[in-house]
């Protein structure tokens, strides 16, 4: 067959994203946890892309035009509460920051 | 043709994202992730995404992640150890993880079981002028807000990260 | 007629003496409470006369109690011919001792909230008399078992008083089990309360449920006049003040089981069983308390016994079917027996508060109008001839030996006993040396005297002035009785012997009670001791019953059962709290991990309910 089929676009985004969540579950590095999260955006992104060929409408492009503005503005804020966080605690590692413990 | 580049490009993507999720140094986890990105804007395009797949290669792989190496230098961080501390993570992840997706996959067969085929110049209506025009007649509103957002963002980041005067 | 002033002008001397006493003078309070009860016996007169012969009762409907269904409970008030006399005595002799308070409680704390008690009682007093129907009598029967314990527990920082409090109202309250009972198995049965509904129905019943509902009735009245077995609580209740003693224990509450058992005669005549066990139960208490009567010194004690004595001889009288001879033995014990009250109380007053006859004697110098007053009151209690209480007790004594001849001997005999007590009691307060320790024993003040010499010319000509059985003719079923001048005399001697005994004992051979006491030692003991019936209450009653609340009732189930269950919600409250508490580690991975693992939950929980096509 010369043509992929919609599915498995679909598949390959859950595949991606559940990379995404297991990289934000098990590193302990913080600014890796932030790269799972991109991860996790971008595999949403797919999916949305493929929905817009299914239905061959340009709405769903429009989605991603946000989704990635969002993300570029999170990823601006995100990074820098880390510097605060690694100018007040000297550490990346997500485990120690834990004051709201009980 | 067209199931040739998906799953060459589909390979590299799954394998840069296994990496950016195993690797201990985080500069290799970048580097990975830019991988990842730049297989997805090839599939953007065997999609018929013509914009996006330009704005994920100028905006995500060569805005975002150019500052995820720049913080990644500026704090000097090293690879990271081994112990880790969280028991329900150890514990729930792998088996949440797999039925995650072993989910996921139910939905998308539930949904898709004999979908439709994607080939090269199925869709044309994502050019940057279908999406132009869709940016700034239909989604006007959520435009102005979003460039709010962002300021608020820039404002943030900013406040954030600069010394203190004293 | 305004029946309903007659005990609502009690009521208000008890509210207007209880919200205001507290800063009422003396004089001011006992004027509320005495103006209450003398109006109130002013406006008994005046109904009564305004009623002329009574052929018919009389009533008042005020208003509709309970309705349900087809039950109904009116508030209504009746006047019969047998509420007449219950009326008068009640607010007659009432309102005599109601002045003697005023001397005798004159040095007393608590001036205001005696007399508020007081009023208080008369009211329920007069409700019960004038009552139409069981439920109302029921209501004027609580509220004087309630002004009972208020009163005898009087001086409340007096422990033996307020045990003798409560003592009086729990054992009250086992009567009034059987009473509310009674009026249970009333209302299914006949489906009514109102007398004039009961007694019509009544010939048609079945003698069982007549029997049934005439003991419950009878348990009802053995514990508010104090008979075998309920009759424990009478003697205790002298710790209250005298008055009381004599108002409740001798004239009035005591004798409402009387009046009761005599209201429900058409019940009781076609129950022959049950009338057989009043007239057991009378006659059985009479001899029993008197044995009691002879052995004790405390001087209250003794008339406190004497009062129970002869309330088992207005029980006999009901039970023989003499019930007019019972009432009229009511009214001339109210006079001579509230007389002996008072004169005891008299005498305490001049002693300053001695109460053991021992510590007394020769008293007839000091207070003789007490002394005399006291005599006449004796001879009436003896039966000694043409006195009053000789004509009531002679009434019953022959309706006794009527109706089964072995209660007239039993009787016989009471009596005489009876004399003995009361005059071992006289001359052992008032002749011979006085022994006591008082320096200035002083006669009672006026308006203490006024009511005993009242009441003393009352026990001497009462009966002939009121001719009760005669009156009663018509409300009870017809019962004669052939006058036996005989028996009449083989009584009287009776009497007679007694005193000459209780004379010979206490006044010319002193040292003969002693001798006696000591040869008959186990005896003496046993009666002195009356016969320890409080001690077996006490260990086969009131012991288990204590205990076993204790150990299970609050022990188990208030302080296990229900606390724990309320501190249990607590305790349960708390584990979960920290359970749930631990998903708060701080810790961002685990976090994540939750999200993710209750996405899954969701989107599975969609795909089951059909959420995707």
């Amino acid at each position: 067959m010369a043509q992929v089929p919609v599915s498995w676009f679909l598949s390959l985004s859950a595949v991606l994203f559940v990379l995404g969540v297991a990289g934000f579950v098990f590193r302990r590095n913080i600014i890796t946890v932030f790269m799972s999260i991109e991860l996790m955006l971008n595999a949403v992104n797919l999916s949305f892309v493929t929905f817009a060929y299914q239905r061959q409408a340009v709405d769903a492009h429009l989605f991603v035009f946000f989704v990635m503005v969002v993300a570029a503005a999170e990823a601006a804020v995100g990074l820098a509460i880390i510097l605060t966080v690694f100018k007040n605690r000297a550490t990346l590692n997500i485990d120690e920051v834990d004051s709201m413990k009980n | 043709m067209d199931v040739i580049l998906f799953l060459i490009f589909a390979a590299i993507a799954v394998v840069a994202a296994i990496n950016v999720v195993v690797q201990t140094h985080p500069i290799s986890s970048a580097v990975s992730l830019i991988g990842v990105m730049g297989s997805l804007a090839v599939l953007y395009l065997l999609l018929g995404a013509e914009f996006i797949a330009a704005a994920q290669v100028i905006v995500y792989a060569g805005a975002v992640m150019v500052l995820f190496v720049f913080v990644i230098m500026l704090l000097n961080a090293g690879a990271e150890a081994r112990v880790g501390r969280s028991f329900v993570a150890s514990l729930l992840g792998a088996p949440v993880l797999i039925a995650l997706l072993a989910v996921l996959a139910w939905v998308v067969e539930r949904i898709y079981p004999r979908g439709t085929t994607v080939h090269f110049g199925g869709f044309t209506g994502g050019s940057a002028q279908a999406v132009g025009r869709a940016l700034f007649t239909t989604y006007l509103l959520p435009f102005e807000i979003t460039s709010i957002l962002v300021l608020i963002a820039i404002i943030g980041a900013v406040v954030l990260a600069r010394k203190e005067i004293d | 007629m305004q029946l309903w002033l007659i005990p609502i002008l009690p009521l208000a001397g008890f509210l207007i003496n209880g919200l205001f006493g507290r800063r009422f003078s003396k004089s001011l309070v006992h004027t509320v409470a005495v103006g209450s009860v003398a109006l109130a016996f002013a406006w008994v007169l005046k109904t009564l006369f305004g009623l002329g012969e009574l052929h018919t009762a009389y009533s008042e409907h005020y208003f509709t109690w309970i309705q349900s269904g087809t039950f109904a409970v009116q508030c209504d008030f009746s006047v019969d011919r047998l509420t007449a006399v219950m009326l008068l005595v009640v607010t007659g002799v009432g309102s005599l001792i109601h002045i003697y308070s005023i001397g005798y409680m004159a040095h007393e704390g608590g001036y205001y909230r005696f007399f508020a008690y007081m009023n208080l009682f008369m009211f329920f007093m007069l409700t019960l008399v004038l009552a139409a129907n069981y439920l109302v009598l029921f209501v004027g029967w609580e509220g004087v078992g309630l002004c009972s314990y208020l009163l005898i527990g009087f001086y409340f920082d007096k422990k033996f008083a307020t045990d003798a409090g409560n003592k009086a109202f729990i054992v009250n309250r086992i009567g009034d089990f059987g009473f509310s009972l009674a009026i249970f198995y009333m209302v299914r049965h006949f489906g009514s309360l109102d007398f004039a509904t009961v007694f019509a129905k009544a010939p048609s019943a079945p003698e069982s449920v007549l029997t049934i509902i005439g003991l419950l009735l009878l348990v009802g009245a053995c514990g508010k006049s104090a008979q075998l077995p309920l009759y424990v609580w009478l003697p205790d209740a002298m710790a209250g003040p005298t008055p009381v003693s004599a108002l409740i224990h001798a004239a009035t509450m005591v004798t409402a089981g009387v009046y009761m058992t005599a209201r429900s005669w058409a019940i009781y005549t076609h129950a022959p069983a049950a009338m057989s066990a009043i007239a057991i139960m009378g006659i059985a208490t009479a001899f029993f308390a008197a044995t009691i009567g002879i052995t004790q010194y405390d001087i209250k004690k003794v008339f406190a016994y004497s009062t129970v004595s002869q309330l088992g001889y207005m029980f006999v009288g009901v039970g023989c079917g003499a019930f007019s001879a019972g009432i009229y033995h009511l009214m001339t014990h109210a006079f001579f027996k509230a007389l002996l009250f008072l004169g005891s109380g008299a005498v305490i007053h001049a002693l300053s508060g001695e109460q053991d006859m021992r510590n007394m004697g020769g008293l007839r110098k000091y207070t003789p109008w007490t002394c005399w007053t006291m005599f006449c009151a004796s001879l009436a209690i003896a039966g000694f001839p043409f006195t009053s209480g000789f004509l009531s007790k002679d009434a019953i004594l022959l309706a006794a030996n009527h109706s089964a001849p072995w209660i007239y001997w039993v009787g016989t005999l009471t009596a005489g006993m009876t004399a003995f007590y009361v005059f071992r009691a006289f001359f052992m307060t008032f002749f011979g040396e006085y022994r006591g320790h008082e320096h200035h024993p002083h006669e009672a003040p006026l308006s203490m005297r006024i009511p005993l010499v009242i009441l003393a010319a009352l026990s001497l000509g009462g009966g002939y002035l009121f001719k009760v059985p005669e009156f009663l003719r018509q409300v009870f079923p017809t019962y004669e009785v052939p006058e036996d001048t005989g028996l009449m005399l083989i009584a009287s001697s009776a009497g007679i012997i007694g005193i000459l005994l209780a004379y010979l004992m206490y006044v010319a051979r002193p040292a003969i009670p002693e001798s006696i006491a000591a040869s008959l030692d186990g005896l003496y003991t046993l009666v002195y001791n009356k016969y320890f019936v409080d001690e077996i209450y006490g260990a086969a009653v009131v012991t288990p019953v204590v205990s076993g609340s204790r150990a299970v009732l609050w022990k188990g189930m208030d302080a296990g059962l229900i606390d724990g269950t309320v501190n249990g919600v607590g305790v349960v409250a708390r584990g979960v709290g920290s359970v749930l508490r631990l998903m708060q580690s701080g810790n961002i991975r685990s976090y994540a991990t939750w999200v993710a693992f209750g996405g899954v939950l969701l989107i599975v929980a969609m795909g089951i309910a059909g959420g995707l096509r």
